[in-house]
């Protein structure tokens, strides 16, 4: 039994020039434990399709189930990592991880102090976050999600802004997590390495409207090698799909 | 710390991840070397020496502008005599009963139309036009209402603090930034958590300025209200050497106010870098 069913979703914008279809009938199940990345080009309704199964958007058709309970609102069992940390500059690193939480209750403050470790931070309990680089802080706002133990991790590209050293830094530490905790990850992204390097199912969208054009699996074990020729392999099929999805923009902007 | 080696540890850190302590320590904040105390001080100092000299040589009126040991003695005397502490009570007592009115209504005021904009609509239009009354023309009404007692003085006091807080509580509210709503949302805060942990630390910012503006108007008022009319008080004890033509004293309760007008905004200013410590800004 799938963890996430996203059933039939579709999602119109009304807009000054009329309703934009941004998503048509997307249709995934998501199974406990998987590390899914989601990767298509700008605009093709990633970040509205993330926003529906974390039931920040809630006018849509078709329905999002976690746990084969219907998705209606935000909670703390999505946890949901936006491009940008977003952590509350008068707050500590510890307090931002506990954010609403009391920080003086022994459980929390021994939890906060274990993520603080998983997310590599320590020595940097009580600094403020004008004090972190913004990998550091993209760290932060991942171990808040985790303390509150969602059942999906939903990132909407989380490392989009770092320089390229610090990105994959962070994909290591995204993927130490994910094989401590075993946390179901749904992670969007428009770096195909970064796609294949983390993910055990590639999902391909295309966009106007977005639909899911593919889903490919990645079967590697991991620690991957991004230079190995398996890898190199799924990294032809994923490029020549992407190719297929230009083709096809290409020439639907001449009709 | 310069620039270049931070940015390098800060990519040490990403290799790493590990206890770079440096790093997490404040950007060193520049402390107030002697140098910059000497140089704030240098001009004040000139000038002094200079009158001082000017009136000793007789080069200037000692009734129009008398010399500095003068302004000292006269000090010094109304110390001894007790006077001045007197007239400083009362001054103290107007202008802190006044803030504490006015500003305390403008704060729940500017929170409580913060938070709610059917509040906002009901009383804002109000308030703006009222604002706009310059307290100087409403000293007759308050003068015709309420006498020449302390209640006239106290509320022409409080008139003026009320706004500069109204106003800024209202917009440091408005001015929360809206993505840290959606991870409010997303962490599941309660009103109450959302309130305390999110909207009033990223107000008080604004809260604290109109804090500063509110003790520096309601100093004005107190000058203003003690002016137009009253017994007692350090603006009385300016007045009333006036008349006497004691230069001197008025000098001495000129910079009475002046002092304790810096002291107050040195407080506030205090109190911004402690609790604002958080902020990344310009430090010049
Ligand atoms: N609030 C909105 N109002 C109108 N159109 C929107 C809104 N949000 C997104 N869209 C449109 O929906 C489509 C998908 O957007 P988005 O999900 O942000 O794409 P992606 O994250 O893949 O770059 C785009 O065409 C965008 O213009
Ligand atoms: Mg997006």
């Amino acid at each position: 039994m799938a963890l996430l069913q996203i059933n039939e979703v579709e999602k119109s914008f009304e807009t000054a020039n009329g309703k934009v279809k941004a998503l048509e009938k997307i249709q995934l199940d998501v199974k406990k434990g998987e590390f899914i990345t989601v990767i298509g080009p700008s605009g093709c309704g990633k970040s509205t399709l993330l926003k529906i199964v974390a039931g920040l958007d809630t006018e849509h058709e078709g329905s999002v189930l976690l746990d084969n309970r219907k998705v209606t609102g935000p909670s703390i069992e999505k946890g949901f990592i936006f491009q940008e940390p977003r952590l509350f500059p008068w707050l500590t690193v510890e307090k931002n991880i506990a954010a609403n939480l009391p920080v003086n209750i022994k459980e929390t403050k021994e939890s906060v102090k274990q993520l603080i470790e998983l997310v590599r931070l320590k020595g940097f309990e009580n600094a403020y976050p004008k004090e972190l680089s913004g990998g550091m802080a993209q760290r932060v706002a991942i171990a808040r999600a985790l303390l509150r133990n969602p059942k999906v991790l939903l990132l909407d590209e989380p490392f989009g802004a770092l320089d390229a050293f610090t990105r994959s830094h962070m994909q290591e530490v995204l993927l130490d997590i994910w094989q401590k905790n075993r946390t179901t990850m749904l992670f969007v992204t428009h770096d195909i390495d970064e796609a294949i390097y983390l993910a055990t199912r590639v999902v391909i969208m295309n966009p106007r409207p977005g639909t899911i054009r593919e889903v490919i699996p990645v079967d590697l074990s991991y620690p991957r090698k991004k230079t190995d020729v398996s890898f190199q392999e799924i990294r032809q099929r994923v490029l020549s799909e992407f190719e297929k999805v230009e083709e096809q923009q290409a020439t639907g902007a001449i009709q | 710390m310069s620039n270049q080696t931070g940015v390098l540890t800060r990519s040490g850190v990403e290799r790493t991840g590990q206890s770079v302590k440096e790093t997490a320590v404040k950007r060193q904040r520049k402390r107030w070397p002697l140098s910059n105390w000497v140089r704030g001080l240098a001009l004040p100092v000139l000038v002094i020496l200079i009158w001082e000299a000017a009136g000793a040589y007789g080069l200037i009126s000692a009734t129009l502008l008398p010399r500095p040991s003068e302004i000292l003695v006269a000090f010094k005397d109304l110390m001894v005599s007790g006077e001045l502490f007197a007239h400083l009570k009362i001054s103290l007592f107007r202008a802190v009963l006044g803030f504490l009115l006015g500003g305390g209504l403008g704060l729940l005021a500017g929170l409580a139309v913060g938070f709610s904009s059917k509040t906002e609509q009901t009383l804002d239009p109000t308030l703006q036009m009222m604002r706009t009354i310059p307290s100087l023309a409403v000293i007759p009404l308050f003068i015709l209402w309420f006498g020449f007692g302390e209640l006239s003085k106290i509320l022409l006091i409080s008139k003026a603090a009320f706004f500069p807080l109204y106003v800024n509580a209202f917009l440091g509210i408005r001015g929360v930034d809206s993505k840290l709503f959606d991870v409010a949302k997303v962490l599941q805060f309660s009103k109450w958590k959302q309130i305390t942990t999110l909207i009033l630390p990223a107000a008080l910012p604004n809260i604290l300025l109109g804090l500063r503006l509110s003790l520096g108007a309601a100093w004005l008022a107190l000058v203003a209200a003690e002016l137009m009319g009253s017994s007692e008080g350090i603006g009385y004890l300016i007045m009333d050497a006036r008349q006497f033509s004691q230069t001197s004293i008025v000098f001495v309760g000129i910079i009475i106010f002046a002092v304790f007008g810096k002291a107050s905004d040195s407080l506030v200013r205090y109190f911004e870098k402690r609790l604002l410590k958080w902020r990344d800004s310009f430090i010049g």
